[in-house]
């Protein structure tokens, strides 16, 4: 780094007199129409979403002008007369599951990540990637399925485990009667526990790729210094990678907090804030908006824009969160490859 | 430290000209002392867990059992470890195998997703016609032996065709504008497109039902839930199609702007066909996420029970929307059903990987591509000196 900054200097007197002519380049008539062209498309993505929070806004409106501030307060949610609704309930429980899904996914992600770039044999590489890419691309409802016939009776033994064991933990405290079994079903930690599996290939495939951008320089001085290979992560990938970790992380939380089909298909909805995990009953707003959506064929109705109001929470938390981390990953991204 | 003297001497005796001397120090990775560590180490782990878990704690449950066994694992892997080797190295080790696992664990979970999935349809799918049949003739007590999955078929196929003409081509002209006009007015529409991408999947089919439903008039059917699908797949197709635009050399473009070219000549005959198979393969893998999306359409496609081949007109089903109705019923018979449904999305999603793979040979544009044109380089070359 040193060593580019001061190279320039005693260069630069003779090459002060040559500077280079300015070139103007004038695109013809095609290629500005052409680049117009490809302007606007991409600038629909900022119309697309635009779109969408106008249309959310004008929909939703009905249902803020209703509750008021209430809306942000309010636990229950009931749709139908007499209405009475709120997200203090099932946006806590959202964030709730996402948080639990974090918990899981990042360290997992990252460690699956390190494997595939640092450790794993290079005839692994390849379908190590690809299998993190099918992971991507295996459906929510597939997750969904998954997780209510496969992992849930699999997983109540490991969820009293936790309840009796752990239960001096706040989170972990379980008030219910720990003898019936389907007390543990249908809980936050189990929906947790699924969409921590689709959050993985989004950590994975984004920090995998950071990480193996590491200069090869420097890897090689750190194990010329004679750092074993886990020294020379913790010396030069793990510094490397951290702004495009974090924003890997930060997407996988906006995939995490909108999840809906896999979460609906596995909680059984509750609308009070209980933070006690193992117990059953959990919600979230991408859920509600899936379970509720059928009852109001009609469009003015106050139920379908007390739906939009949720959405237009999740969408604008979502988007926050995305935006973010976008950004951080965009960050790390310039200061290596292109320009 | 045995390895650092072999390879001080291999140069000493490699100016000699014998060629076998220089031959480069092979680094072994595995061992036999660190296999025997390792298995040493879990046979250890098991014997205690087991003492634990049956005669000692009151512990139960065989997920715990094994959570317990992989920590108890990990700290008898470091304490043998440390009788052989020093600190920095017993770290180094249990890394290794702690990283070495997180990568099987997420093998041995595609697999059993997978798996599950495939085994549990098998039921449903072994009679044939599971694939033709519909659910109009089927009620909701009917055995296995009646209905299928074939209109939800045709509702997927719809959707993704109209999803995938709609978003590929402006995705792909989006993905030229990033890579190809760029400036710093593309430093926000990249940074809105990698948000987009993570957009939650109940938003797209929400804002098509406030937009195009509730406002435009369209009625809940195949093309709305196309729309939703489009939506959801646009960001995706961006974001793949620019990472595979911006590894086309610099130089092929520098080539035909000094021929002449003007940008969009560039553009049309020199960067989108070097970048052919990399687009081919950002489609299909675009297309595989919107084939099991399942929010977008549970908004605006409605829900029907019988074939309706006419994607604007009436509601139709696809296949995510289909297991999720099944799955619902309390009934053996559905569940079963949904298992098929699942065999079948999971079919089409592995036929599309493979085909983005076979098209693509990896992530978008890695060296086998370079390599297989130029073999075809090769091959014409070959076929020219030979005529």
């Amino acid at each position: 780094m040193a060593m580019s900054a001061h190279r320039p200097a005693p260069a630069s007197p003779p090459v002060d007199e040559d500077t280079p002519r300015t070139i103007v380049a004038r695109p013809s008539t095609g290629d500005r129409i052409f680049r117009a062209v490809l302007r606007g498309s991409g600038w629909s993505v900022f119309v697309i979403t635009g779109l969408i929070l106008v249309f959310l806004i004008l929909r939703s409106a009905k249902a803020f002008k209703f509750m008021g501030l209430g809306f942000l307060t309010t636990q229950t949610w009931v749709i139908y007369n007499p209405q009475h609704f709120g997200i203090a309930a099932i946006l806590p429980l959202g964030i709730l599951i996402a948080l639990i899904a974090m918990i899981i996914a990042v360290p997992a992600g990252i460690a699956i990540a390190l494997y595939i770039s640092e450790y794993s044999p290079l005839a692994l590489r390849r379908p190590l990637v690809a299998l993190i890419d099918l992971m991507a691309a295996i459906p929510s409802i597939i997750f969904g399925l998954w997780g209510l016939f496969f992992l849930e009776p699999r997983i109540l033994g490991f969820d009293s485990w936790l309840g009796r064991h752990l239960g001096f933990i706040p989170f972990f405290r379980f008030r219910l009667s720990t003898s019936v079994e389907s007390n543990y079903a249908t809980s936050t930690f189990i929906a947790g526990v699924v969409v921590s599996l689709m959050v993985i290939p989004i950590v994975t495939s984004l920090s995998r790729q950071v990480f193996s951008q590491a200069p090869a320089g420097e890897r090689e001085g750190a194990y010329a210094l004679g750092a074993t290979r886990w020294g020379m992560v913790r010396a030069v990938v793990l510094p490397f990678g951290r702004g495009g970790v974090i924003g890997a992380c930060m997407l996988g939380l906006g995939r995490a907090l909108g999840e809906t089909i896999a979460v609906t298909l596995i909680i059984a909805p509750v609308f009070h804030f209980n933070f006690h995990v193992l117990e059953t009953g959990g919600n979230s707003i991408a859920s509600s908006i899936a379970l509720d959506y059928s009852s109001f064929p009609d469009a003015g109705s106050m139920g379908l824009s007390a739906l939009m109001a949720a959405g237009l929470v999740l969408f604008g938390m979502t988007l926050i969160v995305n935006t973010l981390g976008a950004i951080v990953i965009g960050r790390s991204r310039s200061g290596l490859a292109t320009g | 430290m045995a390895a650092g003297t072999d390879i001080t001497r291999a140069p000493a005796t490699g100016p000699a000209g014998d060629p076998a001397a220089d031959r480069p120090l092979r680094i072994r990775p595995v061992t036999a002392e660190g296999l025997l560590t390792i298995g040493g180490a879990a046979a250890a782990a098991l014997a205690l867990d087991w003492v634990l878990f049956e005669r000692v704690l009151p512990f139960t449950g065989v997920l715990g059992f094994w959570v317990c066994w992989y920590v108890l694992f990990l700290l008898c892997y470091a304490g043998v470890a440390a009788f052989q080797w020093n600190g920095r190295a017993v770290r180094d080790k249990v890394v290794t195998v702690a990283l070495a696992t997180s990568g099987l664990l997420a093998t041995a979970l595609v697999i059993d997703q997978v798996g599950y999935t495939v085994v549990r349809g098998f039921t449903a799918v072994r009679r044939l016609s599971f694939f033709t049949q519909s659910m109009s003739d089927t009620g909701p007590l009917s055995p296995l032996t009646s209905g299928g999955v074939g209109h939800a078929l045709v509702g997927t196929l719809e959707q993704i065709t109209i999803a995938t003409a709609l978003s590929v081509p402006l995705g792909i002209a989006a993905a030229l504008y990033l890579a190809e006009v760029g400036g710093p007015a593309a430093r926000p529409v990249r940074t809105l497109v990698d948000a987009m991408t993570a957009l939650p999947d109940v938003i797209a089919g929400l804002f098509i039902l406030a937009f195009m439903v509730y406002t435009v008039g369209l009625p809940k059917s195949g093309f709305a839930a196309g729309l939703a699908l489009a939506v959801t797949m646009l960001p995706i197709v961006t974001r793949a199609s620019e990472t595979v635009l911006r590894i086309v050399p610099g130089t092929l473009r520098e080539a035909a702007y000094a021929l002449g070219g003007s940008q969009w000549r560039t553009v049309l005959m020199v960067v989108l066909p070097t970048a052919r198979s990399g687009l081919a393969t950002a489609v299909v893998l675009g297309m595989a996420r919107g084939i099991g999306e399942t929010a977008p359409v549970l908004l605006v496609a409605g829900f029907a029970r019988g074939y309706n081949w006419n994607p604007f007109n009436g509601w139709q089903t696809s296949l995510p929307l289909y297991i999720y109705n099944e799955v619902q019923s309390p009934e053996l018979a559905d569940h079963a059903r949904a298992f098929g449904g699942g065999f079948a999305l999971i079919a089409l999603i592995l036929v599309l990987f493979t085909i983005a793979r076979r098209l693509g040979g990896g992530v978008p544009g890695e060296l086998t591509r370079r390599q297989r044109r130029q073999i075809a380089r090769q091959a014409a070359a070959r076929g020219r000196t030979a005529r």
